[in-house]
Order: C-alpha cells, then structure tokens, then sequence
C-alpha cells in the first residue's frame, strides 16, 4: 500500500503520542517526581527497614511463583498439546481463570479458604500455620494469578515444533526424560524464557490478589505495591514514588535481561 | 529381516491397515508403494514402533517387537521433512544415537566422522541445519539414523520434500548406500517411478491392505489386480480387457481378432507416439508406438485402422473376472 508523506507522518505521531501520554508519561513522571526532593531523600526512603522488608518479600513472591508456574507451565502445555489424556480441554480452560477472574475476587476465594473459618484454615491453624494475613497466602495469591503466563506462551510453540524431532529422538534410542532435556525444552527455550519473564512480571506487580491477603502489617506483611498503597494512604508521597520507582527498574531489568539472552534471530 | 502378521490399525472408525501381512528380506531394499491415505505411512511407523497396532504382530530379526517401544527396536528413521534438530550442529545431530547410548567420546567422533564422509558431509560438521540445502539435511538425517548401526532403516517419503532434480541424485545415491551398508531397508513412497527404480522387492499399498508384493518387473509384467495395473503402469482399455497402451498393435487390414478404430488423434511425444482412437462401440482407447512403428503407419486423424492385443507374456488380465487377491 502507497502510503502519503503527510499521511505516515501523522500516522508515526498518533502511535508515538499514544505511547506517550498513555505509558511513557505516567512512568516518567514517577520517576521524575521520585527525584523531586533530591536523592537523599529516595536514598532514605528506599533503605528504610519497611522497604527493604517489601523488597524482600517481593523477591520472595517472584523467587517461589516463578519456578513454580514454569515448571507447572511446560508441564501442563506438554499434557495439552501432546497428552492423550481426557479432561484436556477441561484443563486447558481452567488455566485461563486466573486471566478470567478479578484478583480482588482470587484474595477473597483464597480468604474463604484458608481464613479462620474457612475450610483449610481452621485445620491448618490448629497446626500453627497461618496462611491467610501472612506470607503462605500472599505467595499462593502471586502463584495463582501469574499461573497463565508460561503455558500460553509454551503452548503455540509446542503445536508449531511439532512431534517430529521428539519421534526422531525416541527412534535414536534416547527415553522421554532424555528426550525432553534434549530435544523439547532446547526447542521451545524462547517461548518458556517469554512466559518467564511476563511471569515475573505479574508476580512482582501483583496488588489486588496479594492485597486482600496480606495482613497489611508494615516491615513484615508488605509487598512492593502493598507497600506503595501504604505510603500513599499515609502521605509519605516520597516513599510511594520511590518505591514505585524501585518496582518500575526491577520490571525494566527483567525486560532488559530477556532482550539479551535473545538470539538475533528470535528478535522480530 | 521383518515380519509383519495380521497388523491392524485403527483410528476412531477409520480403518489404516487391515490384517497386513509382510516378509521383508534381510538385507533386502524394500518399497512400500501406494498413493496418499493408503496406509503405507502407517505401516512403517508401526514398524518403527511410532503407532502402537490394534492387532498383529511384528516381528524384527525373528524377534517378536510388537510391544516393544521405539527406541529399543533397533531402528533408524528417516522422515519426510528430516526432523533435523535444529539446535544442534550436523556433527550433534549424528552424534545424537550415540551419545544417548553413552558411547565413549572417541568413539563417538570417530563413527560420526566416517558417517560424514560416507553422506559426503564431511566438511559440514559445524553447521546448523538452516545452513544446510534440504537434500544436505535429508543426508544428514540419514547418516543420524545410520549412527547406532540399526537393524533396520525405514524412510518415510524420504525424498518427498526435495525438487525433482535432487531426487533424481538422492534415489541413485540411496541404492548405492544400500549396496554398501546393506541394512534392511524399508522406504515408503507414492511415487510408482521411484519404488521400480530403487527397490528390489515393491509391495503396493491401497485403502490400509497390500495388494502385492513382488519385484518390480513381476509387479509391471503380472500385476495381481485392477488396481496394482493401474498404480504401476499406464492402462488402456480394449472391451472387456485392461492392457498396457504399448501391447496393442495397429494394422492396416482386418484379421483374427482385430476390431475396427478411428484414429482420433497423433501425438508425437520425445520417443513415444500416442494414438488417440475410437473403437466400433464408440469407447475411447490410446495405444503407446515407437516412433519407428509410427512412422511406418504413417497415421493421419480421420483413419480407419484394425487393432488388437499384442502381449505375448500375459501382460493382461481379465478384468471382469479378476479377484482382489492379497498377495503376502
């Protein structure tokens, strides 16, 4: 299609003023506004000991939900796309919930559960496990609502590799385990490393989910966005931007990360 | 050497193979012949192990394998479109059967270099697949599946993929490989031309049974039925009779056994001339000539001639009354 100069440069500045004022904008300004009383200031915030707590406990979210969900991911895309297994289409559906479901409505569910009264909760507690207003609850709400990541992204490229190199592989004598090692998880690292980083993601920025679980008990029960809310509802506008500001550089490395570990050749 | 007993192969309601029985020779090349959706597919990944028979029995070297899994058949396989794994260099790839088997390093350098010289690879080693044109990569697939030495080689469509000239190279160069490693050898293929001219023994393949097996000049001279005929050769037909275009003959005065024709139509083909004729009944028949016969006949469109079968050797059969014996 023949394109006008008048024409595409109207079009670059629609796209690029989109980006801007929807996500360049907000993010820069946090940034800007996280600088405003000089770096001392955001040196204070971020070394304060709830904030080192909330960082510490956002590494935490990440450290547990991301290998569990990719481990859980490439094993439920395999049972999917090559499983000869019934319920298939059953399981496929109920890893979209997590997208489905508010995560407002995934803390409650978890709350009904495992709370005081709920089904597990009061067993559980019995044995000196509390789950919910605590830790356990906040990483099963990151587990669940970054669930999704990893098998939709391994899914497509499992289908497109198709069963070939693995039939190939099992004619040359190597075992299922042998055969996943070297052939399937070689073949489908990119879409895994994709899910893994829109995992972590997820898992570092989760709020709702993790927000109605957590016990909100500042320096012990905090995740970053948690955390965030806290400083914002107290009018420590200094903390809330700098930690926002934190959580930001931490998204911005994983991306950063992924876009190096890239082949060339993945790049598009 | 291979044997297949009543192997059955079902898909939902679709039937791929009903009670095929086959002996595959050791040491012998071997086609499986048939068009697309005959089975013939089915039959060499059941052989393989890679489909699991409904019923039947294989058996590899006098040993039953029916239920024995792919990677302990002693198989090598060879598919359509290579299966070449891509992360991995030429050299990784041949080395793959090995190295699952935890031969030792040197071992395993020293058989992948003399693979690659006999598939005239050598010094591909360090390449990945993409670098590789597709009959590089289907050499390099077969010197894979040659690495572990196994009893067996099976090739599904191996030269499918590739252009006709590169065919053509690959099809001499796989029966000279053949005369060399002397593998039994298994290779399936559509493509009529392709079976006659590489394997020793054709068994043609249609709707999941075998029609016959023999070698080619058996199938082509005493093709066991309407189909295999059809499959291996062109036919005509002359009233009741299914014939080779080339076993009718042209004359010019009636005879014993000639029956009126309108020659319709002279086509000059490189070293074949066909004739186009309509017979007394008004069925259309075509006859295969020399150009030699040709030019003695000097045929115009518009011609009366008188023609009838020529074979000596039974190269006919009777079509009404030919029974679809399954040849095993």
């Amino acid at each position: 299609m023949r394109v006008s100069r008048g024409m595409r440069l109207s079009l670059r500045t629609i796209a690029l003023g989109y980006l801007l004022l929807l996500l360049a904008l907000p993010v820069g300004f946090v940034f800007y506004k996280t600088f405003d009383k000089g770096l001392g200031a955001v040196w204070d915030a971020l070394t304060s000991d709830n904030a080192i707590s909330a960082i510490k406990l956002t590494l935490l979210m990440v450290a547990v939900a991301v290998p569990l969900n990719t481990a859980f991911g490439v094993l439920a895309a395999l049972v999917i796309v090559r499983g000869r297994v019934r319920g298939k289409a059953l399981l496929n559906a109920l890893i979209d919930l997590p997208f489905a479901v508010s995560p407002v409505v995934v803390g409650l569910a978890l709350y009904l559960l495992y709370g005081r009264q709920g089904w597990f909760g009061s067993w559980l507690l019995d044995h000196g496990i509390q789950v919910i207003f605590s830790t356990p609850g906040m990483i099963l709400a990151t587990v669940f609502v970054s669930l999704p990541f990893v098998v939709r992204e391994v899914i497509p490229v499992l289908r497109e590799i198709g069963t070939g190199q693995e039939e190939a592989a099992a004619t040359l004598g190597a075992s299922a385990w042998q055969t996943f090692w070297r052939i399937t998880l070689p073949a489908i690292r990119w879409g895994v490393l994709y899910g893994v980083v829109l995992t972590t993601a997820r898992a570092l920025g989760e709020f709702g989910a993790v927000s109605v679980v957590s016990g909100k008990i500042l320096g012990s029960t905090d995740t970053l966005p948690v955390y965030v809310q806290n400083r914002f509802e107290a009018f420590d506008l200094t903390g809330a931007y700098a930690a926002s500001a934190m959580l930001a550089l931490i998204a911005l490395a994983t991306l950063l990360l992924m876009t190096k570990l890239q082949p060339k050749e993945a790049r598009t | 050497m291979i044997d297949l007993r009543d192997v059955t192969k079902r898909y939902d309601d679709f039937t791929a193979l009903h009670d095929v029985s086959l002996h595959v020779p050791a040491g012998s090349l071997t086609a499986l012949l048939g068009p697309s959706g005959s089975g013939k597919s089915t039959l060499l990944r059941v052989i393989a192990g890679l489909e699991a028979p409904d019923g039947g029995t294989v058996s590899i070297d006098g040993e039953d394998a029916t239920r024995v899994p792919a990677r302990r058949r002693g198989v090598g396989f060879v598919f359509q479109h290579y299966a070449a794994f891509k992360h991995m260099t030429v050299h990784a790839n041949v080395a793959f059967g090995l190295k699952v088997r935890r031969r030792a390093k040197a071992d395993v350098r020293a058989r992948v270099d003399e693979l690659l010289a006999l598939v005239h690879l050598e010094g591909l080693a360090d390449r990945y697949p993409s670098q590789l044109s597709g009959g590089q990569r289907q050499r390099m697939a077969l010197a894979r599946a040659l690495a572990p030495e196994p009893r067996v080689l099976l090739l599904d469509e191996p030269f499918g993929a590739l252009d006709a000239q590169v065919r053509e190279e690959l099809r001499v160069w796989l029966r000279r490989l053949h005369e060399e490693v002397h593998v039994t050898t298994v290779f399936v293929t559509h493509d009529q031309e392709e079976a006659m001219d590489v394997a020793e023994q054709v068994a043609v393949v249609s709707e999941g049974r075998i029609q016959q097996v023999g070698t080619p000049r058996d199938l082509y001279e005493h093709p066991a039925n309407d189909f295999v005929m059809g499959f291996i050769g062109p036919v005509t037909r002359l009233g009741d009779a299914v014939v080779r275009p080339h076993d009718v003959a042209i004359v010019d005065e009636p005879g014993p056994g000639t029956r009126e024709a309108l020659v319709e139509r002279v086509a000059h083909l490189s070293f074949e001339v066909r004739v186009e004729l309509t017979l007394d009944d008004g069925r259309d028949v075509w006859v295969q000539l020399t150009r030699a016969q040709a030019a003695e006949l000097e045929l115009e469109p518009g011609q009366i001639v008188w023609i009838r079968p020529s074979y000596s050797n039974a190269g006919a059969f009777q079509a009404a009354g030919s029974a679809l014996s399954v040849a095993t």
